[in-house]
């Protein structure tokens, strides 16, 4: 054991591999991008789209408001009325060119960070916050809107998603499903076990990873060795990398992944290369691990600039449309904000509502046990 | 069917069979549960029946096999997944803790997850490290979990029809020491709900409360004693989570005297837990403190020395003697 690790370490401490390693976006290929960060339409043989105008303002309107959403959770957060929040600050692209992609009757598995996969999927953003809020663990009914609750233990959920295609498969039905996850959830076994269950049966689904380059404090080298993509070879399925700041490009991408899936062809892995440009959560400081700079290249690149950009250049969208949607996202931001800080506490007997599906004798034994000591405090005149 | 003699793996594979030919939507997953019809042959015969989309070979995966019922189940499916064995099941721990468990209550009761995760568990066959484990008070802690095992081939196959049926995750602990042992089984007659105990032998002088493998040791216990002019009840827990605690207050008000026997450790066991409970509901009817029979807090021994780590027939007798001599 010690010889062998002794004798796998040696030649990479002097091998040109560990520089390569180390600055992952040297050496890796291109990804696919349809949009540069300029704002100029460019094509790519594989992946080729072509959205009407009505199309693209609506793509830019979802950013737009899904942005302006994050924010206010976020200064929400800052206020008292939220315990934590996770932003999706520059994923923007990432989130709803995916999402855009997804048929009413495909079903999401999203992590915890995924808000603006919910808009596409007419989750009201104000059902997304109780659990940050801490009012709920999933304040909405999954099967509405075909996107599962929020899984904060990253992976797990890629598991639930592979799961729900082989039941897809099973029905028949020609619907897709997509797990969304992170390039530090890429690391846990849960999903390299995805991999392999969903390469075995054959699973219509559809894994999207944002690597958003930071999980917490831990960048990409921390996580991987290759480039993430470049996985699903090894599993028997197809991996692309994607400029997941393009929203074009991440809608193309993950529409021919769904199709792929719906066609019965199995799951496809998708790596969307964006940035975390905010915090990992609210709770945490980026400026202790990542520097300014870094954060400055990406900034370059957003999402919503560069398809501002080509909106202007196209003629597709002018002064009014522009000055509207302001409007429209400065009204969703207040009614957010009414909307949480009106949100009641749960009442407290609600903790043994819904322990068991069938019930339990023991929880209604302390929920009676609770309720009368609750009780006593009413009888002592309190 | 009239009464049937038949061993216990047959009445759970025979459950089984019932189960997949009742609901559509009911699944077998594991690791060679098809052709092999499982190592202990369980499922045998089932894949050929039901055929290789519901009798499922699974990758060698445990939290890829719960993880990926629980997709299922999400889908409206009623997955009973095979953990090869006890000391296999830590993999999957993780999707069955965190997911398992908790998602109904995550969903505000809107999500469902009818998931029967079979475990042959416990010790007594002469097996390697991994394979003689009594984990389930690892998963009877867990909110969320109903935790049960069946001790004769009748509970075997009823239980089985009851937890597949049932809208929460049931851990189902099949005490494989007990696999070949043969029971009257009545296909037509439910001997009582999943989660109640059931008096497997009456009597008046203290109460021997076990499950699984256990209760036949205690049968045994409560014969010898017999001899002895002592008279045992014994109680068979059937379900670890909930427990029938009304059931053990039942007993013991009417003996005055409890042992608690499992296989498992007795730190932080299911014994002690019934000691608590029943000690702050009978206080005034103890002769004795609850006394508990179980496994040390080591790891499970190497094959030739279970036997010392195993409770045993002299071991009940042993505390049976000390609580009668308060």
């Amino acid at each position: 054991m010690t010889v062998e690790s002794t004798a796998a370490r040696k030649p990479r401490r002097s091998s040109k591999r560990t520089s390569a390693a180390k600055t992952p976006q040297s050496s890796e290929p291109q990804l696919v991008q349809l949009l540069t960060p300029e704002g100029e339409r460019v094509e790519h043989p594989d992946y080729a789209i072509d959205l009407s105008g009505d199309e693209l303002r609506g793509l830019y309107r979802d950013m737009v408001l899904t942005r302006r959403f994050d924010a206010e959770a976020t200064a929400l957060q800052r206020q008292g009325e939220l315990g934590l929040w996770a932003s999706l600050l520059g994923q923007e692209a990432a989130q709803i060119g995916s999402g855009r992609a997804l048929r009413d009757d495909d079903y999401v598995f999203p992590t915890y960070r995924e808000h603006g996969v919910a808009w596409c999927r007419g989750v009201d953003p104000t059902n997304l916050l109780g659990m940050f809020r801490g009012v709920n663990h999933g304040g909405w009914d999954p099967t509405t809107n075909n996107f599962h609750l929020y899984t904060i233990v990253i992976g797990s959920q890629t598991l639930h998603a592979t799961g729900y295609a082989m039941g897809v498969a099973k029905d028949g039905a020609d619907s897709a499903v997509i797990a969304y996850f992170g390039d530090g959830a890429s690391s846990q076994g849960d999903v390299a076990e995805a991999f392999t269950f969903s390469a075995v049966y054959n699973a219509p689904v559809v894994f999207f990873c944002q690597n958003n380059q930071w999980a917490i404090s831990e960048p990409t080298e921390k996580q991987m060795r290759v480039p993430l993509y470049q996985r699903a070879q090894g599993f028997g399925f197809p991996g692309v990398r994607v400029d997941g700041n393009d929203v074009l490009a991440c809608l193309a991408v993950t529409r021919s992944a769904l199709e792929r899936a719906r066609r019965g062809e199995g799951p496809t892995l998708v790596e969307a290369f964006t940035y975390r440009m905010g915090a990992h959560t609210t709770s945490d400081d980026p400026t202790k691990y990542r520097a300014d700079e870094e954060r400055a290249a990406w900034e370059a690149k957003d999402p919503i600039l560069r398809l501002r950009a080509y909106l202007e250049k196209q003629g597709l969208a002018d002064a009014a449309f522009f000055t509207a949607l302001e409007e429209e996202s400065e009204t969703l931001g207040k009614r957010v904000r009414e909307v949480v800080r009106a949100m009641p506490d749960p009442d407290r007997l609600a903790i043994f509502d819904h322990a068991y599906a069938d019930g339990s004798p023991l929880v209604d034994e302390e929920r009676a046990q609770f309720a009368a000591y609750q009780a006593s405090f009413a009888e002592e005149g309190n | 069917m009239a009464m049937e003699k038949m061993s216990l793996a047959k009445a759970l594979n025979e459950s089984l069979r019932k189960a997949l030919e009742t609901d559509p939507k009911v699944l077998i997953m594991g690791e060679d549960v098809g052709k092999l019809g499982g190592v202990f042959r369980i499922t045998d015969g089932l894949q050929k029946d039901f055929g290789e989309d519901r009798v499922i070979d699974t990758p060698l995966a445990e939290s890829g096999i719960v993880g990926t019922a629980i997709g299922l189940a999400l889908r409206g499916y009623r997955p009973v997944v095979e953990i090869q064995f006890d000391g296999f099941v830590f993999p999957a721990y993780d999707q069955i803790v965190t997911q398992l468990a908790k998602m109904h209550a995550r969903s505000l009761g809107k999500i469902k997850l009818p998931v029967v995760v079979r475990i042959p568990y416990g010790g007594g066959i002469g097996a390697v490290e991994h394979h003689s484990e009594s984990p389930e008070a690892l998963f009877a802690h867990v909110a969320g979990l109903k935790v049960v095992s069946p001790s004769n081939a009748s509970d075997a196959y009823w239980m089985m029809q009851q937890a597949v049926q049932s809208d929460d995750p049931i851990i189902f602990f099949e005490p494989k020491r007990r696999y070949w042992d043969k029971g009257e089984l009545d296909t037509e007659s439910i001997p009582g709900p999943l989660h109640k105990a059931a008096v497997a032998r009456e009597g008046s002088d203290l109460t021997l409360a076990a499950y699984g493998p256990m209760v036949k040791v205690c049968l045994e216990a409560a014969a010898a004693a017999q001899e002895e002019g002592k008279s045992l009840e014994v109680l068979d827990l059937r379900s670890m989570s909930p427990i029938d605690f009304d059931a053990v207050q039942t007993s013991v008000e009417k003996t005055g005297r409890l042992v608690v026997v499992h296989e498992a450790p007795v730190f932080y066991g299911s014994g002690a837990e019934i000691a608590a409970r029943i000690t702050e509901r009978c206080f005034y009817h103890l002769e004795a403190p609850v006394l508990r029979v179980g496994g040390y807090h080591v790891p499970y021994p190497p094959a030739r020395l279970e036997d010392e780590y195993l409770p045993g027939l002299d071991r009940v007798l042993d505390a049976v003697d000390r609580s009668l001599a308060y």
